[in-house]
């Protein structure tokens, strides 16, 4: 019986292990000769958060664009939930581009509606089942979990950078996503905010169960979201670890990111 | 070997302007081909198109208002020295009808219509561009071209009509203002001289061809504006090539116009 629970756990925690992003010899070149990407491999398991490092320019944010389809690739495989997303129809990518959040640099909210607005735009076009004080109830949820209920009616010009971040997460929130990719969430925020950030993202792991790549150059938000990080140079991983492997890592050039 | 040079350069920029030209109609009638394939496709954004109904056409009434009663008034005030001088000046009326229905309105209201309508739609699309908010549609599994795209060029084909036609109609306003500044002619007879002077084929290839000024004004903002790059000077790029574009377009449509109503009407 004992033998029998030890066994079954052994198959949770190897189910948990599943790899949800799989990534295999990515390239992507802009123009002629500006080679981004030159062989990314990476793989994402299930309830992981992994941050992506490297300096500005190396393709990190070209790396998470493809996966949900916004550029696509030269070359190379992209299998999330198991499907290659590069020979999807566009209607089968929709899909999985609904279990899959992206939470913009700049937070990319539409700026002619309010927060309300942002919110249930989303939420009518893929549930149009859901009656308006549904739709409203599921706003106000999303709103609190990120802690801005009350910029409900604002506009998104009346929002700090930090709160527009905010904004942007409840947004992407609200469609309950198994994935969600941070492109730079804490860049262009001050100290205090970024950590708020930072805690928010473990928070909505813990809560929602979510995988995530992060892509940051905040090693305070690295060090508190990070299960593994994988360093990007010269469009291909250069270095891969935890947070206290790569901190004491031989190569100068990953250590100087941690300095 | 100087003039050798610089023959060269010019035959060079020659050809790279030729090949920019060909690339950019090629890419925009790709745009609009995707355009007659994702409008019978739903969702259809019956909400989004009556909101840009009102914004394109209520919205430019007071603009377009103005400009045609000016049109009118000015054509009849200059038209008239010369119709009194042949002793012809109970024509007035019906030319500056014909003038403004068959010519004058639908173009000058086009003209308005790509200043106002593409240049703001070149921005509004441009500006959504570089801030991202395309792209979170488009990672959002909403199709940015259904939403943004097609319901603007749809309602600019069907309001740039509804405005060409409230242009005429203010025109002849305008010109029965123009007759009275120097006579005395009640408004119904100026009316019955329209009417008498005015045939229903006149209405036809004027109406037909506005159609197409709606469509393009539309289009052309819309594809500026869908690909701007590299950040707000591109929007400001994007909003000046629309009106630019856009304007050119009208008069070549026109002119094309002209010439298949020759034949046929």
């Amino acid at each position: 019986m004992i033998k029998e629970e030890k066994h079954t756990e052994k198959e949770e925690k190897a189910k948990d292990k599943k790899a949800i992003i799989e990534i295999k010899d990515l390239h992507k070149t802009f123009g002629k000769n500006n080679k981004v990407l030159q062989g990314v491999n990476l793989t994402v398991n299930k309830g992981e958060d992994l941050v992506i490092l490297g300096r500005s320019g190396s393709g990190k944010s070209v790396t998470i664009k493809c996966i949900v389809g916004l550029i696509e690739p030269d070359k190379g495989e992209i299998k999330v939930f198991g499907d290659n997303v590069l020979n999807l129809k566009k209607s089968e990518l929709n899909e999985i581009r609904v279990r899959i959040g992206f939470l913009f640099q700049s937070g990319a909210l539409y700026d002619s509606m309010s927060v309300r607005e942002n919110l249930a735009f989303t939420l009518k076009k893929h549930k149009r089942e859901l009656t308006p004080e549904e739709v409203e109830s599921e706003v106000v949820e999303a709103l609190d979990s990120v802690g801005l209920s009350d910029a409900i009616d604002k506009m998104p010009s009346e929002l700090s950078g930090g709160m527009q971040k905010r904004i942007g997460l409840a947004r992407t929130l609200i469609l309950k996503p198994e994935i969600i990719l941070y492109d730079e969430p804490t860049t262009g925020l001050d100290t205090i905010t970024s950590r708020e950030i930072s805690e928010l993202i473990l928070d909505i792991k813990h809560k929602q169960k979510t995988t995530s790549i992060i892509i940051t150059h905040d090693m305070a938000c690295a060090k508190l979201t990070a299960d593994r990080i994988m360093v990007l140079k010269d469009g291909v991983i250069h270095a891969e670890g935890t947070y206290e492997e790569l901190e004491k890592s031989e190569d100068e050039w990953v250590r100087s990111f941690f300095e | 070997m100087i003039f050798s040079l610089s023959h060269q350069l010019k035959t060079t920029i020659l050809i790279l302007t030729l090949k920019n030209t060909f690339e950019e109609v090629g890419n925009a009638t790709l745009f609009a081909k995707q355009f007659f394939k994702e409008v019978f496709i739903p969702p259809y954004e019956a909400k989004q198109f009556l909101k840009q109904c009102y914004i394109i056409g209520y919205k430019s009434l007071p603009l377009v208002a103005i400009t045609g009663f000016i049109m009118g008034l000015v054509l009849t005030m200059q038209s008239r020295p010369t119709l009194v001088k042949f002793g012809a000046e109970s024509w007035l009326p019906g030319m500056v009808a014909l003038s403004l229905i068959r010519e004058i309105a639908p173009v000058i209201t086009a003209l308005i219509c790509a200043g106002k309508i593409s240049s703001g739609i070149g921005a509004e699309l441009g500006s959504m561009k570089v801030t991202e908010q395309i792209d979170a549609m488009e990672v959002s599994a909403i199709n940015p071209y259904n939403y943004l795209v097609v319901t603007r060029i749809l309602a600019c084909t069907l309001m740039v009509p509804i405005l060409v036609f409230f242009a005429d109609a203010i025109g002849i306003m305008g010109g029965f203002v123009g007759v009275n500044i120097h006579g005395d002619v009640n408004f119904y007879r100026y009316l019955t001289q329209i009417i008498q002077s005015l045939e229903f084929l006149d209405l036809i290839p004027a109406t037909i061809k506005t159609f197409f000024f709606g469509f393009f004004i539309g289009m052309i903002g819309c594809y500026k504006g869908f690909n701007a790059t590299n950040g707000t000077e591109s929007v400001g790029k994007a909003a000046n090539s629309a009106v630019v574009t856009a304007s050119l377009t009208i008069f070549i449509i026109d002119m094309v116009a002209v010439q298949i109503t020759d034949l046929f009407f």
